[in-house]
């Protein structure tokens, strides 16, 4: 498996995004530019000028027209894929970390970070189908869900009925999309002790899996609706990117140490490395190296056969899997 | 914290603790609510005794009978003798009179002004012959209810009945003759099976808190030590570990046991309140099995450690050195000028004096006899030459020594059945500008004891490591230059030249600075520790073959299991990342890892010695195959049955994952509906299932398009 190199941020990756076709893949940095690139060969399509400051998520829509982005230069900017327009600009007073698209396209879910005097919130917005028609408004704003503490990701449950958050006081929460009311939130024995750092959906929104800094540094796989824990894959290092297989089961789990300590060791102590977990039997299939710097953000495209994965180091690395990849047995 | 537990307590059992009426409890009766105290030493401890204020006097019997006339000489007599002991009260002296006949009764009370010379007058004047009939009969006064109360009548002590121990030797009964080990994490201490054939560890016993500092286990792998405020405490036993005995040491920071664990040295230092002083050092010795304190020693650091500042940091451990052997005979301490052998028997030191050595900085026991071998740097300038020399023990008899010239230093290398020693010498070149090294050999079993000199290839390579082959006659060297030194292999004995070291091969350019030996000799690891970050060979040096290198990254400490057949690499906490240990086969495969957080130690649980003779032992390794086969059959059941195990497991888990997966479909499906609103209609859930279905075929077919006929001419 030879992964193809794509460098054209300057600055740590942050999220990586497929469309439903597979056939693009979008990529946020902390430079200010999120980039469209080929998901087959990685030739670089396009970039989104506009945002001032780093990109942290974004999302985009089923029939690949819209892209979301959220920033730290406190908006979430709505783009035509095609053309690359901005189409519209969401302001919030604290930056933007986490967007997701719902079912259907027509509503966002936008969380914005504790910033000054703000707390963090999550905030729902409906996106107009004409972008003339677009307004900033919010459907439903949850004001201090975590407190001081920051929301890193928020997903629509399954037919927009709810909406799930985690983020730094390692619990995850699911609210009602309707009225906001909590409704359910993991117990801290049961889920994650630091936190979470990312999180990812399975294709029919049945369940989710997520990453977390704490020191077991496991994934939890979660039911989506009932908030069981089902598996734990634990991976010796802090977690910060997850993915699941929409094709095997496998996740695949990323992260290394602190950014913040990787130049004080050998870069073989970091443990860069994808680490691909069956999904059932929780145990270790392998792993993928290559970056030497942390993994921040990993995605499989969604045929299944082809994954990447965005590094601390820059770089993003676009892995189509070799045929011994379809028939591993443990 | 406390609160916590009871919670977590009432979780376990099921109760609701906001349920329980606390006043609706009743406790039984008594001070402990009929629980007994795990703390035996509640119980047990002596019943105070009393002070009742008499004991500074004595009685004394069978004095003459006297009248009023002779009343006072008596008393000045008895005054006379009984100064000599001690001082006598004012009106200490008290000798009733009989007020009917007006004579005296025969006996007198004498108050002293300390017990101890009351004990003492009694203990010298008892039988004192006043004259031919009246000899003194002398007694404490407080003993006199206990020698009152004596029965007439003579009644056999009662024999208490006899408690079997545990069988402290169980676990070398394992029926999968496995070894045990501890290792200690965060706050608990464990010991486990290594269970390689499940490639897993198996616990035996685990406890939080077990240690304040570290533990240990005594050198024959009977007991294990654990350190806390009061003192030492060593645990054993067949199932589960017990505690077997108590040494009392407040503050003990260092344990070491004797060879043959009949005796456990304790240490304690104390920090100076004063910087410049040398630290207080407190060290007993304990009889192991019962408890017993043999002998203490105290004073000041400088007295237990020679050479370097020693004041602040203690002694160097361990401070007493044991005789070899497993008779725990001797013992001896090194200190400025003198070596202090100490003998067993007595707790003294053999023929009441020390053995005086000028300058002396190092000695060394063998393993096995009672043979010291010391190191005299060089004195005067270079004027007097450096020594290395040989004394028995308990003769004191210097068996051979050597003059060595120009030393810089000298390290002693026992080997580990005592049949050799070497002696690294590091030598000034002629400028003194710097050093290199070369071994002197002694053969310690044959006449004469022999010394043979040994020189690198090349000379001015740097030692690095020096390892004997335990039990064997082979030794191994990294020598050369960081970062790629070499190693070579030396052998006492070749069947070629009976009586001399030959080399046997020399592995070049190797990341290795450490020098690991099977404890049954034959293989090493060649590693490379700290800032080679880990890389591990395991060699056979018998077919001076590779046969694995491989690497843990990281690896901080390696230890063999006793038999040899397994090694333990581990990262402890000096590390961040990656804490935990690995255990591989004695070939270099890795049989599975175990991370733990905060991983501060492993130690292999030592076995004793082998009961078969070195011919047997060798026997058996002929026949091996006959002997192994029994196991061979044993293993592949093992494996069967795991798999068995494991699939069980396994199917297990990929049912419960179909029933979340069918649960989910059948969600999914309810909800297409839904969706489908939500997307305005469009059908996509099918579309999706489509795409599975939808299958890519490259046709090719060829049709002809035209015809036409062209004429060649020619």
């Amino acid at each position: 498996m030879r992964p193809i190199l794509m460098k054209g941020h300057e600055r740590p990756l942050t999220f990586l995004r497929y469309n439903r076709d597979g056939d693009m893949l979008f990529s946020c940095a902390k430079d200010h530019t999120p980039t469209l690139w080929y998901a087959d060969n990685g030739e670089r399509h396009g970039t989104y000028r506009g945002h001032n400051g780093a990109v942290w998520c974004c999302d985009v829509s089923r029939d690949s027209s819209r892209l979301i982005t959220g920033s730290a230069d406190q908006t979430a900017k709505l783009w035509d894929v095609k053309t690359g327009q901005q189409l519209f600009s969401f302001k919030f007073s604290s930056p933007a970390r986490s967007v997701d698209f719902s079912v259907g396209d027509k509503l966002a879910v936008i969380t914005t970070d504790p910033f000054m005097e703000h707390t963090s919130a999550i905030h729902v917005k409906r996106i107009a189908d004409d972008p003339q028609d677009q307004v900033g408004d919010s459907v439903l704003v949850l004001e201090n869900p975590e407190g001081r503490k920051r929301i890193n990701r928020a997903v629509w449950g399954p037919l927009n009925q709810t909406i799930v958050s985690g983020g730094e006081d390692a619990v995850l929460r699911i609210w009602d999309a309707e009225t906001g009311k909590l409704l359910k939130e993991t117990d801290k024995e049961v889920g994650h002790k630091q936190t979470i750092t990312s999180l990812c959906k399975s294709a029919d929104d049945s369940h989710f899996i997520t990453g977390s800094l704490d020191k077991t540094a496991k994934a939890c796989l979660w039911d989506m609706r009932t908030l069981t824990l089902i598996k734990t894959y634990t991976s010796g290092v802090p977690v910060n990117a997850v993915s699941l297989s929409p094709l095997l089961d496998h996740v695949v789990i990323g992260g290394g140490q602190d950014a913040s300590a990787v130049t004080t060791t050998d870069h073989r102590a970091g443990k860069f490395e994808a680490k691909f977990y069956d999904k059932i039997l929780q145990e270790e299939i392998g792993g993928v190296k290559g970056h030497f710097g942390p993994i921040n953000a990993l995605a499989f495209n969604p045929d299944g056969r082809s994954f990447s994965s965005g590094g601390e180091d820059g770089y993003v690395r676009l892995h189509h899997f070799d045929s011994d990849y379809f028939n591993i047995k443990i | 914290m406390a609160t916590l537990d009871i919670d977590s307590r009432a979780a376990q059992l099921g109760i609701d603790w906001s349920q329980v009426h606390l006043d609706s409890i009743h406790l039984p009766p008594g001070e402990n609510f009929g629980i007994e105290s795990d703390d035996e030493g509640v119980y047990h401890d002596d019943q105070l005794e009393f002070d009742t204020g008499f004991g500074n006097i004595i009685v004394v019997d069978n004095l003459p009978t006297v009248a009023k006339v002779k009343f006072e000489k008596l008393e000045t007599v008895l005054k006379k003798i009984y100064n000599q002991f001690g001082v006598i009260k004012e009106n200490g002296l008290c000798m009733p009179v009989d007020p009917n006949t007006g004579l005296t009764f025969g006996y007198c009370f004498i108050e002293f002004n300390t017990p101890q010379e009351a004990q003492n007058a009694k203990e010298k004047t008892h039988g004192y012959k006043l004259d031919k009939s009246h000899i003194f009969s002398v007694n404490m006064f407080d003993d006199f209810d206990r020698l009152m109360n004596v029965k007439e009548e003579w009644e056999a002590p009662q024999t208490k009945p006899y408690v079997p121990g545990e069988n402290l030797q169980k676990w070398l009964t394992d029926e999968k003759a496995r070894d045990q080990l501890v290792i200690r994490s965060g706050p608990d201490t464990e010991v486990l099976w290594n269970d390689p054939r499940q490639k897993n560890t198996e616990p035996v016993h685990k406890r939080s808190y077990w240690t304040e500092s570290y533990v240990q286990w005594s050198p024959l792998g009977t007991y294990l030590v654990t350190l806390h405020k009061q003192g030492a405490a060593v645990w054993g036993g067949a199932d589960t570990f017990t505690r077997l005995m108590r040494y009392q040491h407040n503050m003990v920071k260092l344990v070491d046991f004797s060879p043959g664990e009949k005796y456990l040295v304790t240490y304690h230092s104390q920090e100076p309140s004063n910087p410049r002083d040398a630290s207080k050092v407190e060290i007993k010795v304990f009889d192991v099995r019962t408890g017993r304190m043999m002998r203490d020693f105290k004073g000041s650091a400088d007295e237990f450690s020679i050479g370097g500042p020693g004041g602040v940091a203690g002694a160097s451990w361990p401070v007493f050195r044991w005789a070899g052997g497993k008779d725990d005979k001797y013992f001896a301490k090194l200190s400025k000028n003198t070596i202090s052998v100490y003998e067993t028997e007595t707790f003294g030191l053999i023929d009441k004096k020390s053995i005086k050595v000028d300058n002396v900085v190092d000695m060394c026991w063998s393993p096995t006899d009672s043979i010291i071998s010391l190191f005299v740097p060089e004195q005067g300038g270079g004027n007097q030459p450096a020594k290395v020399a040989l004394v028995q023990i308990p003769s004191k008899v210097e068996l051979r020594q050597k003059n060595l010239f120009s030393v810089s230093d000298c390290k002693m290398y026992w080997q580990s059945s005592g049949e050799y020693l070497a002696v690294k010498v590091d030598r000034y070149t002629k400028t003194k500008k710097s050093t290199y090294s070369g071994f002197e050999l002694f053969r310690i079993k044959e006449r004469d004891i022999p010394i043979e000199v040994l020189e690198l290839d090349n000379k001015n390579d740097k030692i690095i490591a020096f390892a004997w082959e335990p039990k064997g006659h082979r030794f191994a060297v990294i020598h050369g230059d960081q970062p790629r030194p070499d190693v070579s292999f030396y052998t006492m004995k070749t069947t070629q030249h009976g009586g001399r070291v030959t080399k046997l091969g020399t592995l070049k350019a190797k990341q290795a600075n450490a020098l690991f030996w099977s404890p049954t000799g034959k293989y090493i690891i060649l590693a490379g520790l700290k800032n080679f970050n880990g890389q591990l060979e395991f060699f056979n040096v018998d077919e001076l073959e590779t046969m694995a290198t491989t690497e843990h990254f990281m690896a901080t400490d390696i230890e063999w299991d006793p038999t040899g057949r397994y090694v333990a690499t581990a990262v402890t906490s000096v590390h961040e990342m990656e804490n935990g240990f690995t255990v591989w086969s004695f070939n270099g495969k890795l049989l599975y890892r175990v991370l733990k957080d905060h991983f501060f130690q492993l130690t292999w649980r030592p076995r004793p010695a082998s009961f078969l003779s070195p011919e047997r032992e060798e026997n058996i390794a002929k026949n091996l195959k006959r002997y192994s086969r029994k196991y061979e059959a044993e293993d592949q059941d093992v494996s069967l049955q795991l798999s068995e195990q494991d699939r069980e497991k396994r199917r297990a888990l990929k049912e419960e994952w179909e029933r979340w997966v069918m649960q989910w479909k059948s969600l999914y499906e309810e909800e297409k509906l839904e969706r489908q609103n939500l997307r305005d209609g469009e059908i996509s859930d099918e579309e999706e299932d489509d795409d599975e279905a939808k299958e890519v075929k490259e046709v090719e077919f060829e049709d002809v398009i035209d015809v036409t006929e062209e004429v060649v001419e020619e």
